[in-house]
C-alpha cells in the first residue's frame, strides 16, 4: 500500500531507446512519423519514440502542474482549521485532499517520461521548477476559499479540460480523472459565495473583497499573452496544448461575468463590456509587471510557500528514512 | 443521572473525542512528511469529523428530549445542532479526553497518539455495534470500518518508527513515554459511562481496556518499543478540565462563528 522513494529511477535515455524500431530510422523520419501520429489525434504513449524537445516540454509542464497542486494546498489549508461549519470543514478538507491526489497522479504521469518524483520535488524546493503563481497570493478571509474554488479552480478547469485531449496519453488520462473533481471544487467554491452573497452586509462585503483581490490573478493564470508566450507555438503544434492562452482566457471571462452577476458582485474591471460585434466581452489590461514580479519570486507569499514546503520536506526526512530503513530490514528478513 | 442525560453526555463525549482528534490530524494537510501521508491524515480526519457530526447531531436531539429548556438564550431553533455544539461551547464545556487535544507535535507524536487512541477506539466501536441504542449501533457499524483502517495505519507507522532508524526509534519511544500518562483517562468511567454500561447501551471500559492492552503489547513488541510503566495519570478532560492546549485550538476553530454570531455560512 505504501510507496515511498524506493521506486526505481529510469534514466530518460533508457526509455527513449528501449522502443526504437527494429531497424535504424533517422531522427528526421521518426519525427515526421511522430508528427503524423499527433496530427491524426493518436495518443503518444511512454514507449513511443518522441522528440527530445517534446519530452522535455512535457516533463516541465506536467511537473509544474503537479507542483501547483501541492503548493496550492497551502493557501486553502490555511482555512481548514477555521472553516465556519463542520460541513464546510469536511468539504474543504476533502478538496485539499483531492489536490494532493492530483499531485500524485501528475507526478506519476511525469515519471512515465523518465523523471523521478524525488528529482522533481528537489527542483521545486531548489526553486528551479515553477508552480502556478496564483498560489503566491494570501487567503485572508473565508470568502477567499469561495473565490479560489470559483475562480482559481474555474480557470484551472479551462486548461485541464483542454488537456484531456493533449497528445501524451498518460497526461490526458490523468486529466480526465482530475477534471471530474475540479468541477466539484468549482461548484463548492461558488456555493460558499452564494451563501455569503445572500448573507449579512458584512458577508457580502467579504465576498466582494475576495473577488476584487482574486479576479486579476485568476486571469493571469492563463499565462502570458500569446504574443509573449515562449513555449506556446511549439506546444500547439505538438498538441500538448490545444488552445492558446488568450483564447482560454477569453472563454473564461465570457463565462464568469454572468456568474458574478448572479452573485450580485461586481468584477473589478471598469473596461469590462459586452461587445455585440465579437460576441465576447471586452476587458481591461492585465498588470504584466505584477505578473512578472510574482513569477520572479516577489509575490506576497512566494517566500512563505517555499518555506512551508521546504520545512515539511526537511521535517519529514527522518520519517522517510525510517520507512526506507524498515522496508530494507523487512525485505532482508523475508529473503532469509 | 437519568439514562437520557447519561446518553447526552456520552454522545457528546464521543463527538468531542472524534472532532478534536480529527481537527488535530487535519493540521497535517499540506505539511506531511510525504505526500501519501497528507492524504492519509486527511482521510482519517474526514472519518473522525464525520463521526463527530453523527454524534453531535444525536447529542443535540437527545438533549432536547430531556432538557428542552436548557437552550442558551438568544438561540434560534428548538435544539442544538452539530454546529451549535461544535462552535458555541467553550473549553470547559468540551468533555473529550485530554489525549486527543494535545498538539500534533512531530510525526512520531502524532502517530503514537493516534495509535493509543485507535487501539481504544476500535474495541469501543466494536462493542457499540451491539448497543441497545439503535442510533449508537448504526453509527458504530460505519465507524468500525473506519477505525479499523485508522488502527492499521497508526500501527504500521509505529512499527516502522520503532524498528526503523535509531532516530525514529528514539522519537517514538519519547512520544510514548510522554503520552502514556494520558491513557489512564480513557478507561476511568464517569457517571454517564457507568449508567450506560448498566443499561447495556455502552460497554464497560474495563473490557475495552483488556483489548487495548493486548493490542498495545502486540504492536509495541513488533516495534521493539518499551511499554512504559503505569505511573501518575492525567485526568479531567471528561469533566471539562483540560490542558492549556484545547482553548487555543477552539479559539481558532470557532473564530468565524464567534465573530459573526448567528449567521449562515
Ligand atoms: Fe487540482
Ligand atoms: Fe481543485
Amino acid at each position: 500500500m505504501y510507496k515511498i522513494s524506493l521506486r526505481e529511477r529510469v534514466p530518460s535515455t533508457t526509455l527513449a531507446t528501449r522502443n526504437t524500431f527494429p531497424y535504424i530510422m533517422p531522427d528526421s523520419q521518426q519525427e515526421s512519423l511522430f508528427q503524423q501520429k499527433v496530427d491524426a489525434e493518436q495518443k503518444i504513449e511512454p514507449r513511443d519514440w518522441m522528440p527530445d524537445g517534446y519530452r522535455k516540454n512535457l516533463v516541465r509542464q506536467i511537473s509544474q502542474h503537479a507542483h501547483s497542486e501541492i503548493v496550492g494546498m497551502l493557501p486553502e489549508g490555511n482555512w481548514i482549521t477555521r472553516a465556519p461549519s463542520l460541513r464546510r470543514k469536511t468539504i474543504l478538507l476533502a478538496k485539499v485532499q483531492d489536490e494532493a491526489g492530483h499531485g500524485l497522479y501528475l507526478y506519476s504521469a511525469a515519471e512515465t517520461l523518465g523523471t523521478g518524483r524525488d528529482e522533481m520535488v528537489d527542483q521545486l524546493l531548489s526553486g528551479a521548477a515553477k508552480y502556478s503563481s496564483i498560489f503566491n497570493y494570501p487567503t485572508l478571509t473565508w470568502a477567499d476559499i469561495g473565490a479560489i474554488g470559483w475562480l482559481v479552480d474555474g480557470a484551472a478547469i479551462m486548461n485541464q479540460v483542454m488537456l484531456c485531449r493533449t497528445s501524451y496519453g498518460p497526461y490526458a488520462r490523468a486529466m480526465v480523472r482530475i477534471c471530474k473533481e475540479e468541477s466539484f471544487h468549482q461548484r463548492q467554491g461558488y456555493d460558499i459565495l452564494i451563501t455569503l452573497s445572500k448573507g449579512t452586509p458584512e458577508q457580502k462585503a467579504m465576498a466582494q473583497d475576495a473577488l476584487d483581490r482574486w479576479w486579476w490573478p485568476s486571469l493571469m493564470m492563463f499565462g502570458p499573452s500569446d504574443k509573449d508566450s515562449p513555449h506556446s507555438a511549439q506546444s500547439l503544434k505538438w498538441k500538448i496544448k490545444r488552445q492558446s492562452n488568450d483564447e482560454l482566457r477569453q472563454i473564461f471571462i465570457d463565462r464568469t461575468v454572468s456568474q458574478a452577476e448572479f452573485l450580485g458582485l461586481k468584477i473589478p474591471d471598469p473596461k469590462l463590456k459586452w461587445n455585440e460585434a465579437t460576441q465576447h466581452y471586452d476587458w481591461g489590461e492585465i498588470d504584466w509587471t505584477e505578473f512578472n514580479e510574482v513569477i520572479r519570486g516577489n509575490g506576497p507569499c512566494n517566500a512563505e510557500r517555499m518555506a512551508a514546503r521546504r520545512k515539511a520536506h526537511a521535517d519529514g526526512a527522518w520519517v522517510r528514512e525510517a520507512a526506507l530503513a524498515y522496508a530494507g530490514k523487512k525485505s532482508k528478513r523475508n529473503a532469509a | 443521572m437519568s439514562e437520557q442525560e447519561a446518553l447526552f453526555r456520552y454522545t457528546l463525549r464521543m463527538g468531542d473525542n472524534s472532532l478534536v482528534l480529527g481537527h488535530r490530524n487535519s493540521e497535517w494537510c499540506g505539511h506531511g512528511p510525504v505526500l501519501e501521508e497528507d492524504i492519509a491524515q486527511a482521510n482519517i480526519a474526514l472519518d473522525l469529523i464525520g463521526q463527530a457530526r453523527n454524534y453531535l447531531t444525536y447529542a443535540g436531539e437527545v438533549e432536547a428530549k430531556f432538557r428542552p429548556s436548557a437552550l442558551p438564550t438568544g438561540q434560534a431553533g428548538p435544539l442544538r445542532t452539530e454546529d451549535d455544539l461544535a462552535y458555541l461551547r467553550g473549553e470547559r464545556e468540551y468533555i473529550n479526553v485530554q489525549l486527543v487535544e494535545l498538539p500534533k507535535g512531530d510525526y512520531a507524536r502524532t502517530i503514537v497518539r493516534s495509535f493509543l487512541f485507535d487501539a481504544f477506539h476500535l474495541p469501543l466501536q466494536q462493542a457499540l455495534t451491539t448497543s441497545k441504542d439503535e442510533r449508537l449501533k448504526g453509527i458504530a457499524e460505519k465507524a468500525v470500518k473506519e477505525v479499523t483502517y485508522h488502527l492499521r495505519h497508526s500501527s504500521e507507522w509505529l512499527v516502522r518508527f520503532g524498528d526503523g532508524t535509531e532516530e525514529s526509534h528514539r522519537r517514538a519511544q519519547e512520544a510514548l513515554d510522554d503520552l502514556w500518562r494520558y491513557t489512564g483517562e480513557l478507561f476511568t468511567p464517569d457517571e454517564a459511562e457507568e449508567v450506560l454500561a448498566k443499561a447495556g447501551i455502552a460497554p464497560k471500559l474495563a473490557d475495552v481496556k483488556q483489548e487495548w492492552s493486548a493490542t498495545v503489547d502486540r504492536v509495541l513488541k513488533e516495534a521493539t518499543l518499551k511499554r512504559p510503566a503505569d505511573g501518575w495519570m492525567a485526568s479531567g478532560g471528561k469533566k471539562g478540565i483540560h490542558t492549556e492546549h484545547l482553548g487555543p485550538m477552539l479559539a481558532e476553530m470557532q473564530t468565524l462563528q464567534r465573530s459573526y454570531p448567528g449567521v449562515e455560512w
